[in-house]
């Protein structure tokens, strides 16, 4: 497929368990955006996903006007500039804007990052990276506080940066042999909340056990 | 209306810091400088009340409130003090941008690390080559530009300029010269310089090698 072709249309190139694809379709979901999405087998990548996104060939890659925004994060953020109008999800006040980042920074290094390593690590190694997790996780309880959302009575963009990973507790739960909802209930509420009163999330959310199967044949125990 | 009331928590060697100095100069925004002390020192109470999740500078404390983590300062300043923007106008310039400040963040500082802490050869040579394939794609961007944000002097231009003050000593330890494997990298360093607003911001790159070379001591490398 020519980039040209792709001027009038919004594309997503996106892997189906990746919770970083999740975030920007949650995003678009929510403003009400249509787009075409197209697949990706990470074991063997398309030339496409090379040509745009040649240094970290990963996806999420969305396409927009013929060009590549790569970066889950920085994909949210563009998609809530240009579609400005609609469920907007980072505050306008630099101040407040500052904070949404600050959190969904967090949750890039201590929730994704920490908890993909108890998926494959073991013994001693894996009990500290389970309590760093829970740490990290209790703290962003703390930060929800009371609020429905991370964003108060609509979600945003700290929601969207978190609620993806959520699907992979599961798998997590599972490998380090450890309930994250007996850890952080109140986390776990808001997951409930995000998944039964926001159809952007019901929608894209996977199945934690078909993530399971699949995390099993890629690394079976 | 008021002044504005603006404090930068930084310690002297971090680049992080010397960011948002850079920054601020950029903007004529007047602040005054809290030091903490040496990485080795206990952190101060502002400090810790201030970033109480990580306890790192740099902290920008605007009319006492705190704003953490550096690429996230100078977002914070821009929009703050919007005259001379450092980003792009428009939506995609910004996502470019942002990637290449992600990938600054990422790749950068962690890689130069790893020259001036390997022990044996093997390490060195390695860390050397990570370390020059990451220049190799910053140079690749910076292409034929006088600076990443094109004509003018912007946000990735501030997010790197910070960390070369850190360069000389991986040249020293890793065995190599910038100038030599990238030429027009090397001539933007110089470009940028010539700035005052980094000339007076950034710690000189001798005080930053010796400081090195001491950490080198007391980790044991040499």
């Amino acid at each position: 497929m020519l980039l040209v072709e792709m001027k009038e249309e919004v594309i997503l190139l996106d892997f189906w368990a990746s919770p970083y694809g999740m975030r920007v379709k949650i995003a678009l979901e929510e403003k009400g955006i249509e787009y075409k999405r197209l697949g990706e087998n990470l074991q063997d990548k398309s030339p496409l996903l090379l040509q745009l996104n040649p240094i970290h060939k990963t996806i999420p890659v969305l396409v927009h006007e013929g060009k590549p925004v790569c970066e889950s994060l920085i994909i949210v953020s563009y998609i809530d500039e240009v579609w400005h109008d609609k469920s907007p999800l980072l505050p306008s006040d630099p101040y407040q804007k500052s904070q949404a980042l600050f959190w969904a920074d967090y949750i890039e290094k201590k929730v994704y990052d920490v908890g993909r390593r108890v998926l494959w690590e073991k013994g001693e190694k894996q009990e500290m990276t389970k309590k760093e997790l829970i740490q990290g996780l209790k703290e962003l309880e703390g930060e929800l506080g009371t609020k429905r959302y991370f964003g108060g009575e609509n979600i945003d963009f700290v929601d969207v940066a978190l609620v993806p990973f959520t699907c992979w507790f599961y798998s997590i739960e599972r490998r380090g042999n450890f309930s994250i909802e007996t850890e952080c209930p109140k986390l776990m509420s808001w997951v409930k909340r995000c998944i039964s009163e926001r159809e952007s999330v019901a929608k894209t959310l996977q199945d934690p056990l078909k993530i399971y199967d699949y995390y099993n044949e890629l690394d079976p125990q | 209306m008021g002044k504005d009331d603006v404090k930068l928590l930084s310690m002297w060697a971090s680049p992080f810091c010397m960011r948002v100095k850079v920054a601020l100069a950029e903007k004529d925004v007047a602040y005054e400088e809290i030091l903490e002390s040496d990485l080795m020192g206990a952190k101060t109470e502002l400090l810790i009340k201030s970033n109480p999740v990580h306890k790192q500078v740099p902290v920008l404390l605007h009319d006492d409130k705190p704003v953490v983590e550096s690429t996230n300062i100078l977002t914070y300043i821009d929009e703050v003090w919007p005259a001379k923007p450092l980003l792009p106008a428009c939506a995609y310039g910004k996502s470019r941008a942002r990637f290449w400040a992600d990938y600054i963040d990422r790749k950068v500082f962690p890689a130069g690390r790893n020259v001036w802490t390997a022990k044996e050869d093997d390490q060195v040579e390695s860390a050397r080559k990570e370390f020059l394939d990451i220049l190799m794609y910053l140079d690749g961007t910076l292409g034929e530009q006088d600076y990443f944000n094109g004509d003018t002097f912007g946000f990735v231009d501030i997010l790197l300029i910070g960390l070369t003050s850190w360069f000389p000593a991986f040249e020293k330890y890793g065995g190599f010269k910038v100038e030599d494997e990238y030429p027009k990298l090397a001539a933007w360093i110089t470009r940028s310089y010539a700035r005052e607003t980094v000339s007076e911001s950034l710690t000189s790159p001798e005080k930053i090698t010796n400081f090195v070379g001491m950490m080198r001591q007391m980790y044991g490398i040499e």
